[in-house]
């Protein structure tokens, strides 16, 4: 290996630092610019950078080249400084042909630069990208706003590949590999992630290691030697918490947590689930890790999904099953049961554009709604939410400790955007883990006419969860079922009161969550012009505005909740300490509906609902306005 | 013509020969497994047999009592649980083997029993069905066919005959029914199996055999509904026309009923019933049951739709293949055994990590 022609700065050309930069990778969906953009991000992670990713791809696996419908994009924002959102705007833009460029040039700053792919500029792609007769290239329009910069990234491809004895097409997929190495030359990030990442991939084809090998630092050394590129930028490792850091995706971060929550309580995982996006990635993940004991199922459908975790719950296990929105929907019934039944398990809906089959791979928090009141009857449970790539763990870990401590099903809220974003995670300790404790019932728990009995709904008293008893346990021989249960005893009862008792009892059960949750932790100023109410998601984008209101002079917090029902009791306190309160979610007013239910104030709502995760710019912009407009 | 021995009654459990004591008697009997649930079926409704059969046969089966677990779904048959002073969970309609997969999955050590109907398996729950007789999941899946819908109160349903009217079929039901032996085997069932409420005797011994079946059992049992579908299996079950209508498969044996006077022979693939006293065919004519043959037990399933062939009851399909709990554990101790166990600090240090001090 090369390795001394790869050093990361290059002596000849100037090197300007920077605190922070946003690329995006564009091209279709073929084109491989998932790839480029998580390799892009691990090099990222490696010279020890903040950073915030979005995946922004088509729901069709391979749509019609050239399309602008078919145009896949990778974003990431990094930097030296504190990095929460993928970037309002894009610092530099990677076209791989005129469709990328149609759809993605509105979120590049003015000033910008753009990467062109030029040879995939001809009449055809021009005209499928909705060009017509006119050609960008020619445009100096485009050339007087931003820094275009005309790379012929196809055909130096295929000539560093001439030789090789690759087919066209295998070829023309390594371009990607160039643009690659063209960037992370240009950020002056490091190569080896990359390549030890090749190396593992085409480890039995050594044709195709070489070649990618040989494109990725063609690519580096294209940056390196043109007099196009004048400037290479550096950016500074991040001031981040001491600790042992990986890059993380939301998905693995939520089976982590998973893992974590079976290990620690010594709970044996079941995980069923039934393929949906963007789900399905979690049952990659979880089926990997057999060696934990965990069992994986692939159901037949949504609802055998739902099922299949009942049963294993009703046997003992920490039964979680994960789907969306439609996915969600189907499960109705059997969370239904559960929740009759008071079982303990955990429901991750990451959630996704809707209705209906809605926007597949875009992001949306449009579930919340569902989750709380999606059911027949009255059906409550624990609601709980992630907010960035790293908390999906900690969000899993403490939504199975809510399940099993008061024995019901609890659906977790994630979404698109964080379950596929990515961003530097401490890593924690096993042993810093909060404690896990199971108790099953071993014995009979009362006396009936001086005989021993077991009353499978029998409340403890701080958390009025009823016992655990596990199938296999002798003397506690019971039966469950949806119908309505008689208080203590479990049997089928149609009793009026009793089932009004009932019915307050399973809501007062659930409300007891709240004697566990920590108080609420209040990002910014503590008190003042504006607090601001999210959850999920759109922590990073509202921190980000925080900061900036702040350094506008304005007075701003921002509370992100991670329990959404019930919801934190001390957080009608906080909410007093401030005048104005915005909701910003991606969604037309869900969470704001609980809020107004709750505390009857004047929330002011912000809601988007374009597939996209909120930009801080557009919090900033209404949380001022709200607070000009009074004053 | 010589005359035939008569008819062999149906096989005894395994284990029991005519005239020999039977397995010693259980210490814990029938009444260990009733609950103290008063029983609310209809008077006279097939049901109470089946129940009563089970209570019978569990003392019999040698598990504990701890270890047995009952899952239905909705309809008459699905309160079965509640009667049941095992574990037992009441669950939602058609989704029973979906519970019942990912407890016995979960918990191999666990007895597992299905109760189910027509509407609940067959309709609501098709899916699952199939789902769970595929995978071979270890468990007994009891169908109580009825050929109605009766907790509804008396609409069609999908093992209802063309043209039966019901309060939703005021003018006849113009939808074929399933057969649901012919469904289980095309859903690659490695157990499949018939009997009838009125035929305790059978139904036990079917039960039984089932138990000791290492894989999905799929039993239907045809049972009468007197208050919606009174008497639609009667000339199966009724002396006056029993034996002519019904013939008991047994492995090995040639198939003849009515007593031993008519036989089946096979035309090509066409089953066709044959007279031992007309003269053309002989006992050596009739096919000789094969419960392994996945062909045969196809063509025989197919005779209950037929008016003219006796319907077929007893042990149609039966074959060894690995179970999906035991392939998962074995799965599972792959792994493990190759990778050693799971160590949490080491798999969240599993991707290229850096130190910040």
């Amino acid at each position: 290996m090369e390795d001394d022609s790869l050093n990361i700065v290059t002596e000849t050309k100037s090197v300007k630092s920077l605190s922070e930069a946003t690329v995006l990778f564009a091209g279709d969906s073929g084109d491989g610019m998932q790839l480029t953009g998580s390799q892009f991000t691990l090099a990222t992670a490696f010279a020890q950078n903040d950073l915030a990713t979005l995946p922004d791809f088509p729901a069709e696996i391979r749509a019609p080249a050239g399309t602008t419908y078919g145009v896949s994009g990778y974003q990431l924002h990094f930097g030296s400084i504190n990095v929460r959102t993928p970037g309002d705007e894009v610092d530099l833009l990677v076209a791989m042909n005129p469709a990328a460029l149609k759809v993605n040039l509105s979120r590049v700053r003015l000033g910008g630069a753009i990467i062109l792919n030029v040879n995939a500029f001809k009449s055809h792609n021009l005209k499928l990208a909705g060009y017509g007769e006119t050609n960008p290239l020619e445009d100096e329009e485009l050339r007087k706003n931003y820094r275009v910069f005309d790379v012929e990234l196809s055909r130096m491809t295929e000539e560093a590949l001439k030789g090789f004895g690759l087919d066209k097409k295998v070829v023309d997929r390594s371009k990607n590999m160039f643009a690659l190495g063209l960037t992370l030359w240009l950020y002056s990030r490091p190569l080896k992630p990359a390549l030890d990442w090749l190396s593992h991939k085409f480890a039995s084809r050594p044709e195709l290691l070489n070649a990618n090998l040989h494109v990725l630092k063609k690519g580096f050394h294209y940056g390196e030697t043109t007099e196009d590129f004048i400037v290479q930028y550096r950016v500074s490792p991040a001031q981040l918490e001491p600790g042992i850091y990986r890059a993380i995706r939301g998905v693995e971060s939520l089976a982590l947590g998973l893992v974590a929550a079976s290990h620690q309580s010594s709970l044996d995982l079941f995980y069923s689930s039934y393929p949906i996006t963007p789900a399905s990635e979690l049952l990659h993940q979880l089926s990997r890790h057999k060696n934990f004991g965990i069992k994986t199922f692939q159901a037949e459908d949504e609802i055998a999904a739902i099922g299949a975790t009942i049963g294993a719950s009703f046997g003992g296990n920490l039964g979680v099953c994960a789907t969306s929105g439609p996915g969600l929907t189907l499960k109705t019934e059997g969370i239904g049961l559960a929740v009759m039944m008071e079982l303990p398990m955990v429901i991750i809906n990451v959630q996704r554009g809707g209705p209906s089959t809605g926007l597949p791979t875009k992001t949306e928090q449009s579930d919340l709604l569902q989750a709380m009141y999606g059911r027949n009857g009255e059906a409550p449970l624990p609601i709980l939410a992630a907010s960035t790539p790293g908390d999906c763990f900690h969000a899993a870990y403490e939504a199975c400790r809510v399940a099993v401590r008061h024995m019901t099903p609890v659906i977790l809220l994630a979404d698109g955007y964080v379950a596929n974003g990515s961003e530097p995670w401490r890593i924690p300790s096993a042993k810093d883990l909060d404690d896990f404790p199971i108790s099953f019932a071993r014995k009979p728990n009362q006396a009936v006419d001086g005989k021993k009995t077991f009353l499978p709904y029998l409340r403890d008293e701080a958390t009025l969860a009823r016992p655990w008893a596990k199938p296999g346990t002798p003397e506690l021989e019971h039966r469950l079922g949806g119908l309505e249960k008689q208080h203590e005893t479990g049997e089928v009862s149609y009793d009026p009161e009793n089932h009004e008792f009932m019915t307050d009892l399973r809501a007062d059960k659930v409300m007891r969550v709240t004697r566990f949750v920590p108080p609420v932790e209040i990002y910014g100023d503590s008190e003042g012009d504006i607090l601001i109410i999210g959850w999920g998601s759109t922590e990073g984008a509202i921190r980000t505005a925080i900061d900036r209101l702040r350094d506008l002079g304005l007075k701003a917090g921002a509370v992100q909740l991670r329990y959404i029902h019930p919801l934190p009791s001390d957080l009608g306190g906080v909410l007093g300490y401030f005048e104005h309160h915005l909701v910003p979610e991606l969604n037309k007013g869900q969470m704001i509906r609980i809020l107004r239910d709750r505390f009857l104030l004047p929330f002011v709502a912000l809601n988007k609902m374009q597939g996209q995760p909120f930009k801080a710019s557009e919090i900033v912009d209404a949380a001022a306005y709200q607070c000009k407009k009074h004053h | 013509m010589p005359k035939l021995p008569p008819v062999k009654k149906p096989a005894l459990p395994p284990g029991r020969r005519p005239g020999k004591p039977g397995p010693p008697k259980a210490r814990i009997d029938r009444k260990a497994f009733a609950s103290d649930q008063d029983v609310r079926w209809c008077p006279g409704c097939g049901d109470y047999a089946i129940l009563a059969s089970v209570q019978r046969l569990m003392p019999q089966l040698e598990v504990k009592r701890e270890n047995v677990v009952f899952i239905s779904g909705i309809g008459c048959s699905s309160r079965f649980p509640y009667y049941m002073n095992t574990y037992g969970m009441h669950s939602i309609h058609g989704r029973a083997p979906t519970m019942a997969t990912g407890l016995k999955a979960s918990r191999p050590d666990l007895d597992v029993w299905v109760v189910t109907g027509d509407g609940d398996a067959l309709s609501i729950g098709g899916n699952h069905l199939i789902h769970v007789l595929r995978r071979n999941v270890n468990l007994q899946i009891l169908l109580f066919n009825n050929q109605i819908y009766g907790l509804t109160k008396g609409q069609y349903s999908p093992t209802s005959e063309i043209g039966k009217v019901t309060k939703s079929s005021p003018f006849g039901s113009i939808a074929p029914p399933f057969n649901p032996l012919s469904l289980a085997l095309g859903a690659s069932a490695s157990f499949v199996a018939r009997t009838a409420d009125r035929d305790t005797k059978h139904l036990i011994q079917i039960l039984r055999r089932a138990h000791t079946h290492r894989g999905s059992a799929f039993i239907e049992i045809y049972q009468n509904c007197n208050i919606y579908n009174d008497g639609a299996f009667f000339e199966f079950t009724e002396k006056a026309t029993k034996a002519d209508r019904t013939i008991y498969l047994e492995h090995g044996k040639p198939m003849l009923f009515a007593k031993g006077t008519k036989g089946v022979r096979l035309d090509g693939f066409k089953p066709i019933v044959f007279d031992l006293d007309a003269g053309h065919f002989s006992v050596e004519d009739a096919i000789v049951y094969d419960e392994n043959s996945l062909e045969l037990s196809g063509i025989v399933s197919r005779m209950s739709q037929r008016p003219d062939m006796p319907c077929p009851f007893g042990v149609l399909f039966s074959e060894e293949r690995p179970t999906y709990e035991q392939l998962l554990q074995e799965q599972i101790a792959t792994v493990t055994a190759k990778r050693g166990p799971g160590d949490l600090d080491t798999l969240l240090h599993a991707a290229d990590t850096w130190t910040i001090s």
